[in-house]
């Protein structure tokens, strides 16, 4: 496999706003073949619908997530990608008055399925919010490994664990000496680290961003593009993004909703730089190049 | 479109299926605890409870666990407690209506709302006399109380809504500290302030000041809040109209809330209709009927009940159970007012 | 801050706006802000009136009126009348009664604001929210009536059985087997008093949790219960603290139903569920039938105790709490 993906994609980062996004992306995910890379979980939807109360929000989705990729999901706002993206990991089912219908699977499995336990389909689908939001009462090392309490999953090594998911989210450096200080005190770039360091140690196959850097500033934001890249290569990923520099440097496939003042729908998917470069679909187009959105 | 013939579904809603394992566990337990009464010396409806209680969430519990796992356990002893602890908190709401409406009833006869106890003592049977002066006394406290409280109320939440002033977050937390007033403290307060220094004795009136000072807050912070929910942008057209502030609050706030500002109204003397404490040392306590609300003693239905428990008897008791029938039947009305144009506010 | 290094070119002051109201709003905002303070004046007064009363109790009896357990008013032989008046055990008896409304009241109170905020489904709890604000109005007569003949012969019993397995801890021993009108069953009747504040407190904290954090509970796969232990409790508790502070306030003034089920003596005593007890706000209408003079006064001077106890609790209740809703927006 190889391994300079990452850095291809920071330094096309750096020289993004120059290029046109087909060329960020082309540099991107060239040697990224889904299938290819036997890591992380596949993830499918099937024909999913979400309803809000009589509001009907997302139509008719089918998308297929393989295993190992990172997947964009681009459009304007309210056109249901989050919607669609917190169907996902039934997250959909907190708000009163949400339906739904389809199949979401997770290795081939339903995750709404009859007497599915909800708690381990979102221990295996983690999720990170669009603002970071650590548990305030909690030191930095203790928010980490919060999920492994809540869900009362025995660690063998917690400390090596912590070290693990700081690595991985890029913050080991910045807090390991202050692993007992209070969440709170961190910047807001280091705090959704934080939170996805977080969403690590309870070991998910999927992780679901939610606009992760949508409160952020552009260089936390280049920072967290980084660590999505260099997660990558472990776990599969989907990124709900407005930010279409984002969706080319970091994700491998990229889908593009839209709402027609009905419910949303997807229009197309396809790997990032074809849409970029060559949408078949004119709205994607329109979109892509800024002509509306 | 295709879509017309997706069925928008709840798959996490549980299904009748799925309930098929607490009906068993719930009837079990109920089978269960009626053996356990019937076999050992434990007797009483408390205890069915009890036990039905207690066996459900074992086997609830257990089922939970077998079925879903070790870290089903907290969560389920978890809601256990949380439910068991709103059963005991909402077992005695259920036990005081259901006695007050039983023992009340029992007393209840037909002189109860055409005379007073003139001629008649609590110690009597229970079919002379009535409260008939402890209704009348009641409602002018009640008048008197409205009369003082109510624009006071009213316009302290203008002045915390509309003015702002300076002070008004100082006001906020006196008000709230007003809330907090003892009822006895109120009655020792009016004893001491006016019947003791002016010439107004112990009357309707005085006993309506001392409910008063219950009264403001809760009118306060009720109209404060109605007066909150009125939109800023109609007192911005208001005044962008060039009307003074005055005019705008009293054409375009005051009426947008009027059903908020009358529920205030009812809340407050629901807060007060029951109050006991505060009458002993301001009413007097009448066995007949004083329609002078601002000389002489008079009664109220709270004392009234005072009156019947203190002296203990039976027939006194009796009386007593009657007279707090009456009194909760006016505060549930009073209750059910306030919520019935509660509710038609929201709507619109 | 640059403007401060170039010379010569200082921030502009803001202007003073400035307006001439006409005279309609002048009196308009006249009365409204004369009206506003008059809580202020209100609660002052009381402070005054029940001091200056009760200045000559504070003055003759002095810091024994506080520490002093004796209620005594005698006439000699000659006529002359002696007080010697204390309401140390009352003092003793108010906290006794309220720590055990606290101590029952408070738990349950906040499992009925959870299973309302998250368990309970929708229309039951409106129902439900309902019947606590009820609860909250009902007269306090009714408790002390519904108390004395309903729940006394039920408590009485508990009390019992308390004693018989546990009455080597010092609380629960008693001098005398004589269970009946004790502060243990006073502290019931004001437990299921002081519930619907305390809850309605505790909801209104527990549905201000910001919801970001309850969603990032549950999609670390927490449980209903692992979410409440994370997330909604560390937010609330300080509100709930607040919420029982108010409660103890209540605890502190009820008069009526503490009166009725309470056995007033006038010793302290720390047995809970031993029939004798003591409460300021009873002592005043317990004492007020038959007091005359300086009597009279001392009650009063009891009032203001009770007054300013209820006071500062209050206060503090107060401010935990809007500072804890202030902390969820």
């Amino acid at each position: 496999m190889s391994t300079d993906s990452s850095s291809a994609a920071s330094s096309a980062s750096n020289g993004a706003a120059s290029k046109s996004l087909a060329d960020v992306s082309a540099n991107r995910a060239s040697h990224r073949t889904p299938g290819n890379n036997p890591i992380g979980s596949g993830l499918e939807a099937r024909g999913v619908h979400a309803w809000f109360s009589k509001h009907h929000a997302l139509s008719n989705v089918s998308l297929d997530f393989a295993a190992g990729t990172v997947t964009a999901l681009i459009g304007p706002s309210g056109c249901g990608k989050s919607t669609f993206i917190r169907t996902l990991n039934r997250m959909h089912e907190f708000i009163p008055g949400a339906a739904m219908a389809g199949e979401v699977l997770l290795d081939g499995k339903d995750v709404y399925a009859d007497g599915i336990d909800v708690t381990k389909i979102r221990l295996q689908i983690g999720m990170v919010f669009q603002k970071p939001n650590p548990f305030p009462s909690m030191t930095i090392g203790e928010n980490v490994l919060s999920g492994l309490k809540l869900a009362q999953i025995k660690a063998e090594n917690k400390d090596d664990l912590l070290e693990e998911c700081l690595v991985r989210s890029g913050l080991w450096n910045e807090v390991k000496d202050r692993l007992d200080a209070h969440a709170g005190g961190l910047s807001g770039g280091q705090q959704q680290r934080l939170c996805i360091a977080r969403a690590l140690a309870v070991k998910p196959k999927v992780l679901l961003m939610d606009e992760p850097c949508s409160a952020l500033d552009p260089g936390s934001t280049l920072r967290i593009e980084d660590t999505i890249v260099e997660l990558a290569k472990s776990i599969t990923i989907v990124i709900v993004t407005h930010n279409m520099q984002q969706a080319a440097r970091v994700s491998d496939y990229t889908a593009f909703f839209l709402s027609d003042g009905g419910p949303g729908q997807m229009i197309e998917v396809g790997p990032t730089n074809e849409i970029f470069s060559r949408p078949s679909d004119q709205r994607t187009e329109n979109y892509v190049s800024g002509r509306f959105g | 479109m295709s879509t017309t013939e997706v069925k928008p579904l709840r798959p996490w809603a549980i299904t009748p299926k799925q309930m098929i394992p607490s009906a068993l566990i719930f009837s079990g337990s109920f089978f269960i605890t009626l053996l356990v009464l019937a076999f050992t010396p434990l007797k009483g409806k408390l205890a069915f409870v009890v036990f039905f209680f207690l066996f459900s969430s074992l086997a609830n519990t257990i089922y939970s666990v077998r079925k879903r796992g070790r870290k089903a356990l907290g969560e389920t002893v978890a809601a256990s407690l949380i439910f068991g602890g709103s059963l005991i908190v909402f077992l005695p709401v259920f036990s005081i209506l259901f006695t007050t409406v039983r023992k009340g009833v029992a007393g209840l006869h037909l002189t109860l709302f055409s005379q007073s106890m003139a001629n008649a003592s609590f110690l009597d049977p229970v079919g002379k006399g009535g409260l008939l002066h402890a209704l009348i006394g009641t409602l002018y406290l009640i008048l008197i109380a409205m009369i003082i409280s109510v624009p006071m109320g009213i316009m302290t939440a203008l002045y915390l809504t509309e003015i702002k002033g300076p002070g008004s977050r100082f006001i906020q937390f006196i008000v709230q500290a007003m809330s907090g007033v003892p009822s006895v403290v109120a009655g020792l307060f009016i004893f001491s302030a006016i019947i003791l220094t002016t010439p107004i004795k112990a009357s309707a009136l005085a006993g309506a000041f001392a409910l008063a000072i219950l009264m403001i807050p809760t009118v306060t912070r009720t109209s404060q809040e109605v007066l909150l929910l009125v939109p800023s942008d109609l007192r911005e057209a208001g005044l962008a109209m060039g009307a003074t502030q005055w005019r705008t609050v009293a054409t375009i706030v005051v009426p947008a809330a009027r059903n908020g500002l009358i529920t205030a109204t009812i809340l407050g003397v629901a807060r007060i209709a029951g109050e006991t404490a505060p009458l002993i040392f301001t009413l007097g306590g009448a066995d007949k009927i004083n329609l002078n609300p601002f000389k002489d003693y008079n009664s109220a239905l709270p004392f009234y009940v005072w009156k019947g428990l203190s002296l203990g008897t039976p027939e006194s008791i009796a009386r007593a159970w009657s007279g707090i029938l009456v009194l909760i039947v006016l505060v549930l009305s009073l209750f059910i007012a306030a919520r019935t144009l509660g509710t038609q506010k929201m709507k619109k | 801050m640059s403007s401060a290094v170039l010379p010569g070119s200082a921030t502009p002051k803001a202007r003073q706006i400035t307006t001439n109201p006409r005279t309609s709003d002048k009196v308009f905002r006249g009365v409204v802000t004369s009206f506003g303070f008059s809580a202020l004046v209100l609660l002052t007064l009381i402070g005054i009136f029940l001091a200056v009363r009760g200045f000559q109790t504070f003055s003759t009896e002095g810091f024994h009126f506080v520490t002093g357990f004796k209620w005594d008013v005698s006439t000699d032989e000659a006529g002359k009348i002696t007080y010697d008046m204390g309401i140390g055990a009352m003092l003793v008896g108010t906290v006794l009664v309220s720590t055990v409304a606290l101590i029952v009241g408070v738990p349950l109170s906040v499992s009925v604001a959870l299973f309302l905020t998250f368990y309970a489904p929708a229309r039951i709890k409106t129902l439900l929210v309902s019947v606590v604000d009820l609860m909250a109005s009902f007269p306090s007569v009714l408790f002390g009536l519904w108390g004395f003949f309903v729940l006394m012969p039920m408590a009485t019993y508990w009390a019992k059985l308390i004693y018989k397995y546990l009455h080597w801890i010092p609380i629960f021993s008693a001098p005398q087997p004589y269970f009946e009108r004790s502060p243990f069953i006073a502290g019931l009747v004001l437990a299921i008093m002081i519930i619907p504040i305390v809850t309605s407190v505790s909801r209104e904290v527990f549905a201000q949790t910001p919801l970001d954090r309850v969603q990032a509970a549950y999609a670390l796969g927490a449980t209903k219960w692992g979410m409440i232990r994370a997330v909604v409790l560390p937010f609330g508790s300080s509100g709930v603290v607040g919420g029982a502070m108010l409660g103890l306030g209540r605890a502190f003034g009820e008069t009526v139903a503490v009166y009725t089920i309470l056995n007033l003596v006038f010793r302290p005593n720390w047995h809970v569920l031993f029939g004798a007890g003591g409460n300021i706000a009873s002592l005043i209408i317990l004492k007020w039938g038959e007091a005359t003079g300086l009597e009279t006064k001392a009650l009063l001077a009891a009032g203001f105790i009770l007054f300013l106890m209820t006071l500062v609790v209050n206060m503090a209740a107060n401010f935990i709490v809007s500072r804890t809703l202030k902390s969820g927006k």
